[in-house]
């Protein structure tokens, strides 16, 4: 459908203008908002190649939660523009000679760059029909049964890095009052309430 | 030109049509929605509640409305004014946007996609940032406060969400809005629907909403006695009114998406005669104002949480009763073979 089109080039086109203004903006903070945006943009794509799963998982994990941090993180952090700025000529022959050496690097990877026959074969292996299966299926399918030790050695990594994490940053403090909720509900009239008799005019 | 017409500018009325014609009812509810909270809180509080504007007040919304588009417009001086601004559009607009793939009655959608309730978890944990973004342009301590707070929650019983949406996923083995509901199609009617047995998981989803939509008893990020109003405090006038009508349409949202998981969308309650031939709409409604009115009564009765005891429930309650719900469903499926 042509209508498809227009919104691929309106997709990319939002894409591309966002990547520059997260390099670009001098404020971090509207730098991640770009970010975002760029996410988002890119998430449009993957739904008008009918990747709708990836689509989604994209706007899940990066917006709805990376990115989330990554504001966070910047809207705390007190920088000084005038000071990041100062050194800019100074830096300059030394950023731009790292930048063209790169540059040269891609240039001599990607212009030499053959696509063995085994995977030009594999890309043209009959691919099923989108209405036969949907691809949250497809990915469940090649996920769990010929990738499924790779797919659980990723979530063992990410276990071990969550654990040091908290091993990183957990502090026992001392002296602070904890609340046992338990305890609290099983509080009754009997153990946490006494009632005394005071006679008139004698005080306890 | 007659090819332009047919290529672009056909479709794009088509969309805008529909979208039209799903917008201006659900605004028209929320409205209502907002004037029926109001009500129900009055009512439990014993006192009246709005009763001046129209019959019983029930035009109290609309000269609400009107009231805040006429105010005048406050930037605090040193706000950050394009993010200021834009982030009660972006509240609203997420809010309206998650209602695109919602089934209202059998083949009653904009956009019937096969990952609906992806689209819907994906949309609802982005209204986080109209929050930060409100926060932090207003440039006050307290509403910087109140976004952070609010973002800790939203981040934290999304996990819960997500998990429960799993558990039915499981149950239907479609990611698909109409096909969870015709997988609640059945001779018993109400006892098919998956409130009965997923009833733990309900009961996590409901409290979860409450959570994720920032209503009281969690409603931290607001909470008028410590913060004022949390992240609206700078906001007056038609941005004010556009982030309360992106919560109230969340809040909508969750009561549909409720109805859709659990309490059988459009299906009728008994599938016999007099009830059957009732349209679904009608059902789809009524079903997601009897959710609304937990909700309200919940915000009535229930005294707002301190902040660690939210956090507790959130992550040491319901993300280990969730996982091992989503375990055990899973198990049970299998054992019985009865996974789709």
């Amino acid at each position: 459908m042509e209508l498809a089109g227009a919104f691929f080039y309106l997709f990319a086109a939002t894409l591309v203008a966002a990547g520059f203004m997260v390099i670009s903006s001098r404020n971090p903070v509207h730098a991640v908002l770009y970010l975002i945006l760029a996410f988002f943009n890119s998430a449009g794509l993957f739904v008008l190649l009918g990747a709708e799963f990836l689509a989604m998982i994209l706007v899940i994990v990066y917006v709805g939660a990376v990115a989330v941090l990554f504001l966070f993180v910047v809207m705390m952090l007190d920088i000084d523009f005038a000071e990041l700025r100062a050194g800019f000529l100074k830096y300059l022959p030394f950023g731009a000679t790292i930048g063209i050496i790169l540059l040269i690097e891609l240039i001599l990877v990607l212009g030499t760059w053959v696509i063995s026959p085994e995977i030009s074969a594999n890309a043209t292996s009959p691919v099923p029909l989108a209405a036969e299966i949907t691809n949250t299926e497809a990915i469940g399918l090649l996920l769990y049964t010929k990738y499924v030790y790779f797919f659980e050695a990723s979530g063992i990594i990410l276990l071990i890095a969550m654990v040091g994490a908290i091993t990183l940053t957990l502090r026992h403090k001392e002296g602070v009052k904890r609340q046992n909720i338990a305890e609290q509900v099983a509080r009754s009239p009997a153990t946490s309430i006494e009632i005394k008799h005071v006679e008139p005019g004698a005080g306890i | 030109m007659v090819e332009l017409w047919t290529n672009y500018g056909l479709p794009i009325a088509i969309i805008v049509l529909q979208s039209v014609a799903l917008m201006v009812p659900l605004l028209v509810m929320v409205a209502f929605l907002i004037y029926a909270d109001r009500k129900i809180w009055a009512a439990v509080q014993m006192r009246r509640g709005p009763n001046v504007v129209g019959p019983f007040g029930l035009l109290q919304s609309f000269a609400d409305m009107l009231k805040f588009v006429f105010k005048e417009v406050v930037i605090p001086a040193s706000a950050n004014k394009g993010v200021y601004l834009l982030a009660p559009l972006v509240t609203s607009v997420l809010a309206i946007s998650a209602w695109a793939v919602m089934p209202v009655a059998e083949g009653w959608v904009v956009a019937d996609l096969n990952v609906g309730i992806l689209y819907i978890f994906a949309i609802s944990s982005l209204g986080v940032y109209g929050v930060i973004m409100g926060g932090w342009a207003s440039n006050s301590k307290y509403a910087f406060l109140g976004a952070l707070r609010s973002a800790a929650q939203m981040v934290s019983y999304e996990v819960s969400i997500g998990f429960v949406i799993v558990t039915v996923l499981l149950c239907v083995g479609s990611l698909n809005l109409t096909d969870i509901v015709n997988a609640q199609k059945g001779e018993w009617g109400l006892l098919n629907w998956f409130w009965l047995p997923l009833f733990p998981m309900f009961v996590v989803f409901f409290i979860s909403a409450l959570a994720e939509t920032n209503r009281p008893p969690f409603d931290l990020a607001e909470a008028e006695s410590e913060l004022v109003a949390g992240f609206m405090v700078e906001y007056s006038s038609t941005p004010y009114m556009l982030f309360m009508l992106g919560e109230y349409i969340s809040i909508t949202m969750m009561c549909a998406l409720m109805t859709v998981l659990f309490l059988g969308g459009w299906l009728p309650p008994i599938d016999i005669v007099p009830f059957n031939l009732v349209p679904g709409i009608f059902w789809f409604v009524a079903k997601v104002w009897a959710v609304f009115f937990m909700i309200a009564m919940v915000k009535a009765i229930v005294p707002r949480y301190r902040y660690d005891q939210l956090m507790r429930l959130g992550w040491k309650v319901f993300l280990p009763l969730s996982l091992f719900m989503v375990v055990a469903v899973a198990s049970v499926l299998h054992a019985f073979d009865l996974a789709p």
